[in-house]
């Protein structure tokens, strides 16, 4: 669809340069607006829910206005959100498309599920393999320990 | 090759069109190549069959024929944090029989460890004192965040619950020398199969062979699903008992563990499962027990292995214990590239 043709329609659904994160999960679509931190947000957000989408069914739908998602960013939609395609904006347009993918190594941004694992007794990086994906399944390189889906928890 | 390859890691896959810097990316592998180093022995998951079997083949070459002074000059930093006597005493053997010397950390409890010294900083400087060093912690990946700081060959004498990876080599060294071989065989695992680290680390390593496991163990102490997943996906063929009694009579190797206080928060819990299972002279003669069945135990037991076993054919345990020291000096001389 062409953004420019509908400008009732923009005011409301279509940001002028930013990012879209367009496929989530609609489950998993506050876990993605934490991430990006949007409450902390000061442009223009958008945040959509249980829209009709053929392959995942529902789906959720994040806008940010005048923001481009970091890696780190993105890794960390790709651990709740594998399916989630990011959409650069400018000028309304889509210039740029990519799904998040698995990185098949991830750091810092995952805090590790077992108390007696170093990394939470003393001060350092978290670093976990992923082992398996629909559900996301990590292995911290320290304690061993894997966690999966759900339990997955983002620092 | 002794450790498996680890392919190079990428932090996004397709452009890199984000607004951020690549060291995210470039970080991962300096820090996964340090993993792989054959320096150290961490986890036994960084060894594939051939690895595993590359060390036990120079434990034995070190056992027939013991290159004295081979570590002359050299010295083995031991840093235990919790109790030990065979691991602390073993690698203190392996060491001084091969000519080498040994600086024990000694008790925490008189170290600065005691007055606030952070983990890192003790690796740090023992580390500047020695020339390799064993550690054991209760924290778990220690000895993984403590070769990656301190500059020097550093070998897991067991974290936490997590992995013990020479008491491993020392139990498959065991298995092939009474079984004669690791293959074919049905092994069975009884006791704590939930916290025990060295029944995590034996059953990973068995899952290269081929062999069937058996494990035995109320239902609170089964083994990890994670670790039950990890060796479905290889393939091994497992069953979960209840009681020993159902399997006792096809195994050829028993491998008993204590059910251990120490790793249950909740001492209820404990208190519960503490006598489930005692294995002893009656029993095996009750179930049937082949005449070859060797009986394993990492050692110190309590209640869960009878000393009525101790001088029948079947106890093969105080033999594990003295196979650590080949399987100790073997590694000590690896790691410092001497063998």
């Amino acid at each position: 669809m062409d953004d420019n043709q509908n400008p009732v329609q923009l005011n409301v659904s279509a940001i002028r340069h930013g990012t879209v994160i367009d496929h989530v999960d609609s489950r998993a679509t506050f876990q993605v607006a934490r991430i990006l931190q949007v409450e902390s947000e000061e442009n223009k957000v958008l945040v959509g829910l249980n829209l009709e989408s053929g392959n995942l069914g529902l789906k959720g739908i994040i806008k940010i206005e005048n923001r481009r998602l970091t890696a780190e960013e993105a890794n960390k939609i790709a651990l709740v959100a594998p399916d989630a395609t990011l959409n650069i904006i400018e000028n309304f347009r889509v210039v740029k498309k990519a799904k998040v993918e698995l990185p098949e190594q991830i750091e810092r941004v995952v805090k590790c599920y077992n108390p007696r694992c170093i990394t939470n007794n003393q001060p350092g990086d978290t670093h976990f393999k992923i082992i398996g994906s629909r559900p996301t399944a990590l292995r911290c390189r320290y304690c061993e320990r894997v966690m999966k889906g759900n339990a997955i928890l983002l620092k | 090759m002794l450790v498996r390859a680890l392919k190079p890691p990428f932090a996004v896959a397709g452009e890199m069109w984000f607004t951020e810097d690549l060291s995210f990316s470039l970080n991962f592998t300096e820090s996964v190549l340090m993993a792989a180093d054959l320096k150290n022995i961490i986890s036994i998951r960084d060894f594939d069959r051939d690895g595993l079997l590359e060390v036990l083949e120079k434990a034995h070459v070190v056992e027939q024929d013991l290159p004295a002074g081979l570590l002359a000059g050299y010295v083995l930093g031991v840093m235990f944090i919790e109790p030990s006597t065979r691991t602390r005493l073993s690698f203190a053997s392996a060491m001084v029989r091969l000519g080498g010397e040994v600086l024990d950390f000694g008790d925490p409890a008189r170290s600065s460890l005691q007055k606030g010294e952070s983990l890192s900083d003790t690796v740090k400087t023992l580390a500047g004192y020695c020339d390799v060093m064993a550690i054991r912690h209760p924290w778990e990946g220690v000895a993984r965040h403590s070769a990656q700081i301190a500059g020097i060959p550093v070998i897991n004498a067991g974290d936490g619950s997590n992995q013990h990876p020479t008491q491993t080599f020392l139990d498959l060294y065991t298995i092939q020398k009474t079984c004669g071989g690791l293959d074919g065989l049905r092994v069975g695992f009884i006791g704590d199969l939930r916290y025990s680290r060295t029944v995590h680390s034996l059953v990973e390593a068995l899952s290269f062979f081929d062999d069937e496991l058996c494990f035995v163990s109320p239902g609170a102490l089964r083994v990890p699903e994670h670790l039950l997943d990890e060796i479905k996906q290889r393939g091994v063929d497992y069953q979960e008992y209840d009681t020993p009694d159902e399997i006792l009579s096809e195994l050829d190797v028993l491998y008993c563990t204590r059910i251990q206080e120490e790793r249950f928060a909740d001492k209820l819990e404990y208190e519960q499962v503490k006598t489930c299972y005692r294995i002893d002279k009656e029993l095996i003669k009750k179930c049937g027990a082949k005449e070859t069945l060797k009986i394993m135990h990492p050692l110190p037991r309590v209640d869960e292995l009878s000393a009525d076993i101790d001088d029948t054919p079947h106890a093969v345990y105080f033999e594990q214990a003295k196979n650590g020291v080949p399987v100790r000096q073997a590694l000590l001389a690896m790691v410092l590239g001497k063998l």
